[in-house]
């Protein structure tokens, strides 16, 4: 059984190329398209990492973020944000919150594959620190 | 092992494009050997790639096969050649094998289709990306932007990212490749109705939400409203314009309501010096030419086209457009009309007449104007003072340019190529071009 990635993206094709090309790179892959849910979701499955975009139907990828990192279960979760190339913005707020790495879109599949693997093996990236475990 | 580089590579395909190339014309290798002078077994090894020519031999080669030597050198295109090797260097592979950069031609050779959607794609999403650089600034500030943007962006990612899949595995099942074939055409279409969507929002610069902001944008909606028609100043006067412009959104707004006011008693005159029904009956009558109307207006050419870009369709009148500048080319009065963009800020096209007027007072103008959309427009022009002027002084010019769609070109009428202003016209090798275009 490969590394649990949960996927939290509302476009559809985005979310199926994704889900492609890590499956074949040995991951086992969940996607789900609804902010609203996305605690839900991360509860119901443990995934070992969360692919989070910004911006979501029903609730933002940041305010996913700060619950995630507010919670002493999640609080450690590796999260690789998706954000949009030139918000700047979110980035930063991205990174303040506790994401550990970030891509911008438009990225490519081989930055996906590499940087989610840095993520779920614990490496800091893009300036990211990572939150303490058991703080 | 020795890299060679990529022209080095392309050169060591030249003896399998002449074989190719051959083959096609169906010569025979010994037959094209003595044309050019060699025999037919160095030819063969030619053509295997085991011995690399150049020179008069290439030259007459050439000649014989009835292609530029180029072609065989460097290959059929040598633009869509280096759209493959920018693609290809674009990023390192997710996985496997890296893009194989010396195999480009053959690529190109036996998959044209594909190698043209790549470089297609690659040019694509490189202007994109120079487009989202060049508005990094005005995303930090402008919330609808940066929500429009973020959603382009996710179709150019899910573009590269299936495409990305169809290029660089080879072994991706049938009904896989089908579902990825069919979501890459969906992403087009999206990607289309998104970029349009955004140059509809740069065109109501500062219209958050749809709402006008400025006085001109909240007197340009109302008159579009009004279909640019008012029947109660066509029977009474510039005396109901009070009446009118009673409950109007906006005209709270001081700098709106006297611009407004301008405009309505400007058309007043107009309808004065003009009435609405003996110049509807001789519009009708010359089937809404403006030629044969000019003498009821004392041969005031832009006074006929404003009125018949006021006429009331209800009444039978045809769609006109309408735009009006000063003499520093800025547009001052714009009636939209369909596939016609006239920007509301910034200039259009250089080759509109609207502003070849200019250069030519007093002479009016009738043309044809091609679209690069395929619609085609019947344009009349004029630049005339737009006041009567005392001596000595210098009269205020205006240009006037009335618009009216084609409905099918007549033939042989031979159109002039205009667009809609440079930033959204896709003319590359336009030499009236003063900035490149947004759009690709």
């Amino acid at each position: 059984m490969g590394t649990r990635v949960l996927l939290v993206e509302d476009e559809a094709n985005i979310l199926e190329a994704i889900s492609f090309i890590l499956s074949r790179d040995g991951w086992e892959v969940h996607g789900h398209g609804n902010g609203a849910t996305a605690l839900d979701a991360v509860a119901r499955l443990t995934p070992d990492v969360v692919v989070l975009d910004v911006m979501l139907p029903g609730r933002s990828g940041l305010d996913i973020l700060r619950d995630l990192r507010n919670a002493s279960e999640t609080r450690t979760l590796p999260v690789l944000m998706l954000t949009a190339k030139g918000q700047a913005k979110d980035r930063d707020l991205a990174l303040s919150l506790g994401a550990n790495a970030y891509l911008t879109k438009p990225f490519s599949n081989a930055e996906m594959v590499e940087t989610l693997r840095d993520v779920a093996r614990g490496v800091s990236l893009n300036g990211a620190g990572l939150p303490e475990q058991g703080s | 092992m020795t890299q060679r580089s990529a022209p080095q590579r392309r050169h060591a395909l030249t003896g399998s494009r002449i074989r190719e190339r051959r083959t096609v014309m169906g010569i025979r290798q010994s037959d094209l050997a003595r044309a050019v002078g060699i025999s037919a077994s160095y030819l063969n090894l030619i053509e295997h790639n085991r011995r690399r020519i150049g020179g008069k031999l290439l030259v007459d080669l050439a000649r014989e096969l009835e292609v530029e030597p180029t072609a065989l050198s460097e290959g059929a295109d040598a633009s869509l050649f280096d759209a493959l090797q920018g693609a290809a260097g674009e990023s390192p592979p997710a996985f496997g094998p890296a893009p194989e950069t010396g195999r480009i031609d053959e690529l190109a050779g036996r998959f044209p289709g594909w190698a043209g959607l790549i470089a297609s794609q690659h040019k694509r999403i490189a202007g994109l990306e120079g487009l989202v650089d060049g508005l990094h600034d005005r995303l930090a500030h402008d919330p609808v932007l940066a929500e429009a943007m973020h959603e382009l962006l996710s179709t150019v990612a899910a573009i590269r990212s299936t495409a990305d899949i169809l290029v660089r595995e080879p072994d991706i099942e049938p009904q896989w490749r089908g579902r990825f074939h069919r979501n890459l055409h969906e992403e087009a279409e999206r990607l289309s109705a998104r970029a349009t969507a955004m140059l509809s929002h740069f065109e109501s610069q500062g219209g958050r939400q749809g709402a006008p902001s400025t006085p001109q944008e909240t007197v340009e909606a109302f008159f579009d409203a009004m279909d640019h028609h008012f029947p109660m100043i066509e029977e009474a006067g510039p005396g109901t314009i009070g009446a009118i412009l009673v409950g109007v959104a906006g005209m709270e707004d001081p700098a709106t309501r006297t611009l407004a006011e301008r405009l309505l008693r400007n058309y007043a005159e107009d309808a004065a010096r003009l009435p609405l029904k003996p110049f509807l009956a001789a519009a009708l009558d010359s089937g809404f030419e403006p030629e044969p109307l000019l003498p009821m207006a004392g041969g005031d050419v832009a006074l006929v086209l404003r009125r018949l870009a006021s006429l009331p369709r209800s009444k039978g009148a045809p769609p006109f457009g309408l735009a009006v500048c000063d003499a520093a080319g800025a547009l001052i009065f714009r009636r939209r009309i369909g596939a016609f963009s006239i920007p509301r800020f910034g200039a259009g096209c250089p080759l509109w007449p609207l502003y070849r007027a200019l250069s030519k007072p007093m002479v009016p103008e009738a043309s044809l104007l091609d679209l690069p959309n395929g619609t085609t427009f019947s344009a009349w022009s004029i630049c005339q003072p737009a006041h009567a002027a005392g001596f000595g002084a210098e009269p205020v010019m205006r240009a006037t340019m009335l618009l009216r769609p084609v409905e099918e070109k007549r033939a042989g009428s031979g159109g002039q190529p205009v667009g809609p202003g440079c930033a959204v016209c896709p003319r590359e090798d336009c030499t009236a071009r003063r900035m490149d275009s947004l759009v690709g």
